[in-house]
C-alpha cells in the first residue's frame, strides 16, 4: 500500500493541474476581493453613468414627447414608461439579491454578501415605485387608486419579502451572521416566489371582478413598445450602477479597519 | 430495512420528537394557549364585524385560517428558543445525525401540539361562525395539511431569528409573505365546498405545498440554525 500513498501525495503536491486551475479561475477570484472590486468599479463609473443617462434620456424624451397617444387612456398611459421598467427590475432584482446570497453562502465571498446587502433596498424601492406609479396609473384608468389584481397582490407580497431580508439584515449585529442569515432567507423567498405569483393568480381567477379588465393590452403598437424597450435597457443600466455604487459603500464600511482603505481616504483627505 | 444507519436516523427524529411532547406535556398550560388565542379572537369577529349569520357565513373560513395562522405565528416562535437558552440547540447541533431529522422532529412535536389542536376545535369555532354544513370537512382536512405547512415554515423563519431578542415581531414579518399560499388554498378549499364545487383541487395543491415543504424546510432550518445558532 505504500506505493500508492506514494504516489497520491505526489499526485497532490504536483502542482501542474493546480496552477492551471487557479489561472482560469483567477478573474473569479479577484471579483471577491473587495479591494480589487472597489479600485475596478470606479473605472467603471463615468462610463456606466454616462450610458445610464444616455439611455434613460433618449427612452423618457422619446416616450413622454414623441410617442403616439393611447386611443383610450390619452396621454396617461405615458407612466408606463416608468412603470414597468421598474416592476422588471423589482422582480430580478430579488433574483439578483438571492444569487449574491448564495454565491456567498457557497463560495465565502466577502463581496458577493455586500452586494447582497446593497441589492435590497435598491429592490425594495423599485418595488415602491412600481407599486405608486401604478396607483396614480391606476386612478384615471379604473378609477381607484388600489385595487386587489393578482399582480398588484404579487409586487405588494415582493416589497413584504425584501422588507423582510433587510430587516433580518438589520437585526444582527455580526456582520457574517447577518450576510448569511439574510442570504438564507432571500434563498428561501426565491424558491417561493414562483409560488406566490402562481397562488395569487389563480386566487384572482377565482374572484376577478367582472368589471376591470386591466391587461387587454397583449399587442402593443411598435412606435409606443420601442421606448418602452429603451427605458427597460436603461433601467438595467440605472440598476447597475446604484448597485456598484451601493456596493462600493458597503465595502468602506466594512473595510474601514484595513490599511487600503485607510490610504485611501487619508489620501482623499489629504488632496 | 432496520440496518443500523437507518435506525440511528430515525433515532434523531423520535428522540427530539419524544422529548418535545415530553416537555409540552409538563407544560401543559403553555400548550393550551395558542388555542385559547383561536377561540378569543374568533369572539372578536361577531363584535367587530356582524352577529348577523348570513353575513358571518361569508367570511368564516377565511377569518378561521387567518386565526389559525396568527395562533401557529405566535407559537412558532418558541420552537428553539428555549433550546437555544439552556445549550440543547448545541448538542443537536454536534450530534453525528443529519440536522434536519432532528427539526423535523421538534416541528412534528409542534404541529401535534398547536396544528393539532386548532384542528379539532376548529368545528367548534365553525359553528361559532355559522360556517354552512358542507364546509366542515374540508375546513378540518386544509386545516390538518395547512397548520403542517405553516410549522414547518415557521421552523426556518425561527431558526433564523433564534439568536435575536426581539426575535418574535422579526419572525412575523419574514415569515407572512411565505404564508400567503398557504392561506390562499387553505380558504379556497372550505370555499370550494360551500359554494357546491369540488374542494379536492385545491386540497390537493395543499398537498402539494406540505410535500414540498417537508422536503426543503428542515433543510433550510438546518442551515438556518447552524448560522444563527453559533452568533
Amino acid at each position: 500500500m505504500n506505493w500508492l500513498s506514494n504516489w497520491l501525495s505526489n499526485k497532490w503536491r504536483s502542482n501542474n493541474w493546480q496552477s492551471k486551475e487557479t489561472s482560469s479561475w483567477q478573474w473569479f477570484y479577484r471579483l471577491g476581493s473587495p479591494r480589487w472590486f472597489y479600485l475596478r468599479s470606479g473605472q467603471w463609473l463615468p462610463w456606466l453613468s454616462l450610458a445610464a443617462l444616455l439611455v434613460l434620456a433618449t427612452g423618457l424624451i422619446w416616450g413622454l414627447a414623441f410617442a403616439p397617444e393611447d386611443a383610450k387612456q390619452g396621454n396617461s398611459f405615458r407612466i408606463i414608461y416608468i412603470h414597468v421598467p421598474a416592476a422588471f427590475l423589482a422582480q430580478s432584482g430579488y433574483f439578483i439579491m438571492a444569487i449574491a446570497g448564495a454565491i456567498g453562502l457557497i463560495w465565502k465571498m466577502k463581496i458577493s454578501f455586500m452586494v447582497m446587502k446593497a441589492a435590497a433596498p435598491i429592490g425594495a424601492v423599485l418595488t415602491f415605485v412600481a407599486l405608486f406609479t401604478g396607483a396614480v396609473w391606476g386612478k384615471p384608468t379604473w378609477g381607484a387608486y388600489w385595487v386587489w389584481d393578482a399582480r398588484i397582490t404579487s409586487m405588494l407580497i415582493l416589497l413584504f419579502l425584501y422588507a423582510g431580508v433587510m430587516a433580518l439584515q438589520y437585526a444582527y449585529h455580526s456582520v457574517d451572521a447577518a450576510s448569511k442569515a439574510s442570504a438564507i432567507l432571500a434563498l428561501v423567498g426565491t424558491v417561493n416566489i414562483p409560488i406566490i405569483n402562481k397562488s395569487v393568480d389563480w386566487w384572482y381567477t377565482l374572484h376577478q371582478p367582472a368589471t376591470i379588465k386591466l391587461t387587454s393590452a397583449p399587442s402593443m403598437h411598435m412606435d409606443m413598445f420601442m421606448p418602452l424597450l429603451v427605458m427597460i435597457v436603461g433601467f438595467y443600466l440605472f440598476y447597475a450602477l446604484a448597485l456598484i455604487l451601493h456596493t462600493r459603500n458597503e465595502i468602506l464600511r466594512r473595510e474601514r479597519k484595513t490599511s487600503w482603505v485607510r490610504e485611501l481616504v487619508t489620501a482623499k483627505a489629504g488632496g | 430495512m432496520s440496518s443500523p444507519a437507518a435506525r440511528k436516523m430515525n433515532s434523531g427524529f423520535v428522540a427530539w420528537l419524544r422529548r418535545d411532547l415530553l416537555l409540552a406535556y409538563r407544560r401543559r398550560g403553555e400548550v393550551a394557549s395558542p388555542v385559547v388565542f383561536f377561540m378569543m379572537v374568533s369572539t372578536l369577529i361577531p363584535l367587530g364585524l356582524t352577529p348577523e349569520a348570513a353575513q358571518l357565513e361569508k367570511v368564516a373560513a377565511g377569518m378561521i385560517w387567518i386565526m389559525a395562522l396568527l395562533a401557529t405565528l405566535l407559537s412558532v416562535d418558541g420552537l428553539f428558543a428555549s433550546d437555544y437558552h439552556d445549550g440543547s440547540l448545541e448538542q443537536m447541533l454536534i450530534t453525528p445525525q443529519l440536522l434536519p431529522l432532528p427539526i423535523l422532529g421538534k416541528v412534528t412535536a409542534h404541529w401535534l401540539t398547536t396544528g393539532l389542536p386548532l384542528t379539532l376545535v376548529s368545528p367548534l369555532l365553525g359553528l361559532m361562525l355559522s360556517l354552512p354544513a358542507a364546509g366542515y370537512l374540508p375546513l378540518i382536512c386544509s386545516l390538518a395539511l395547512g397548520t403542517a405547512c405553516l410549522s414547518l415554515v415557521g421552523a426556518v423563519g425561527a431558526a433564523l431569528t433564534v439568536s435575536l431578542r426581539k426575535g418574535g415581531l422579526l419572525l412575523s414579518l419574514l415569515v407572512m409573505p411565505l404564508y400567503m399560499p398557504v392561506i390562499i388554498f387553505g380558504t379556497a378549499t372550505v370555499n370550494a365546498a360551500v359554494d357546491g364545487l369540488n374542494w379536492l383541487p385545491p386540497l390537493a395543491i395543499l398537498g402539494a405545498l406540505f410535500a414540498a415543504s417537508v422536503a426543503l424546510c428542515p433543510l433550510a432550518a438546518a442551515g438556518a440554525l447552524r448560522v444563527t445558532a453559533s452568533n
